[in-house]
């Protein structure tokens, strides 16, 4: 169509793109809101989701320290837990295993059978 | 710039009617204030918008029902059928944050759910009523919940604290996620106003950033709304199929 002009610039290959689109989608507006919301709404969720344990670990941590007295060990190993825990659930919230501890697929009354699942 | 508001004013509790019972502080405060004209709102616009119970809805029925099928649509969705008589509960924290945020966006208005202690005790009363669900559903068995599948014993001292954190941040999680975004909001909304009327001519620049950050925390008002409510399904259905 074009070969003579210069070549097309990025942003009018995407408007081309987003136009065959439409045309072959029809109503892609909708979708692509809905898609925003979509992500937006997992955006806001993972971002607290890492802070939040690592906030638990540490107050476990320090909880622990000041009963027992061991001033900095429960601290130092519930921070690593807590940071664990953290990427667990951004983990889990990303890979669609639901946001549970311990979730588990549909039939999962054997443990081996769900292993291949939970590595997919 | 004869009084000079802090932009965290707006979130001061200001107790309307003194009252005290036994030494704790009892007062009716504006956040009570506007928690009550919240509830008064959300009743006022479903039992009026349901009066007539139109065959042919008119608008405000309309509207009624929507955000009813919405929550009804999005139980259905996460936890199934069996969720279906966990519909008020959800119904209710979903209109309660989000008439609360919205009222927040109305000018001179409070917001109540830019104070922790509001969405902790919301996300208190998730947590806890979906343990106990756990527990009742599946007895002793709930604490399977922590044991992760299919992990060699060897690593169980490792792995069950870490499930068990990570379920202890879920009311954290829950309640910061709701009230650091009303927070931050609402500051940057009042920071950016501060800027339109000390710039002069340049005011113009911040204040039409605070007409896109206005419409852009309604959104947020209504997406927060939204992710209460569906982690609140999450949970339950996590309780309910458990392993």
């Amino acid at each position: 169509m074009t070969e003579n002009g210069p070549p097309d610039s990025l942003e009018d290959l995407d408007e081309r793109i987003r136009e065959a689109e439409i045309r072959r989608n029809g109503k892609r507006g909708q979708d692509d809101a809905l898609e925003r919301g979509k992500g937006l709404t997992l955006a806001l969720r993972i971002g607290t989701d890492l802070v939040a344990a690592l906030i638990v670990g540490v107050a476990i941590g320090i909880g622990l320290d000041y009963w027992l007295g061991t001033k900095p060990w429960f601290l130092v190993a519930f921070f690593l837990l807590g940071a664990a825990a953290g990427m667990l659930n951004v983990f889990r919230t990303m890979s669609g295993f639901g946001y549970a501890a311990g979730y588990r697929k549909e039939g999962r009354k054997d443990a081996r059978g769900t292993r291949g699942k939970r590595n997919g | 710039m004869a009084e000079a508001h802090s932009p965290l004013e707006q979130f001061k509790i200001k107790p309307l009617l003194d009252f005290e019972i036994g030494g704790i502080d009892l007062s009716f405060t504006n956040s009570s204030l506007f928690m009550v004209a919240t509830v008064v709102l959300i009743t006022g616009f479903l039992v009026l918008g349901m009066r007539r119970g139109a065959m042919v809805p008119g608008r405000w029925q309309s509207a009624a029902e929507l955000s009813y099928e919405f929550i009804a649509g999005l139980i259905k969705d996460t936890v199934g059928s069996e969720g279906r008589k966990y519909f008020p509960i959800i119904f209710t924290l979903f209109m309660f944050v989000l008439i609360g945020n919205l009222l927040g966006m109305v000018p001179y208005s409070f917001t109540f759910t830019s104070h922790i202690i509001v969405t902790f005790a919301l996300a208190a009363v998730v947590f806890i009523g979906v343990t106990i669900l756990g527990f009742v559903k599946h007895g002793i068995r709930f604490f399977s919940f922590f044991v992760p599948p299919g992990a060699p014993v060897a690593l169980w001292p490792l792995l069950i604290p870490i499930e068990i954190i990570s379920y202890l941040s879920r009311p954290i999680s829950l309640s910061v996620r709701l009230f650091a975004n009303m927070l931050a909001g609402h500051t940057l909304l009042k920071v950016i106003a501060g800027f339109v009327a000390v710039l002069g001519v340049f005011g113009v620049l911040p204040w039409v950033m605070v007409v896109a950050l206005t419409g852009l925390e309604v959104l947020i008002a209504f997406l927060q709304a939204y992710v209460f409510a569906i982690l609140t399904c999450l949970y339950i259905n996590d309780a309910l199929h458990l392993h």
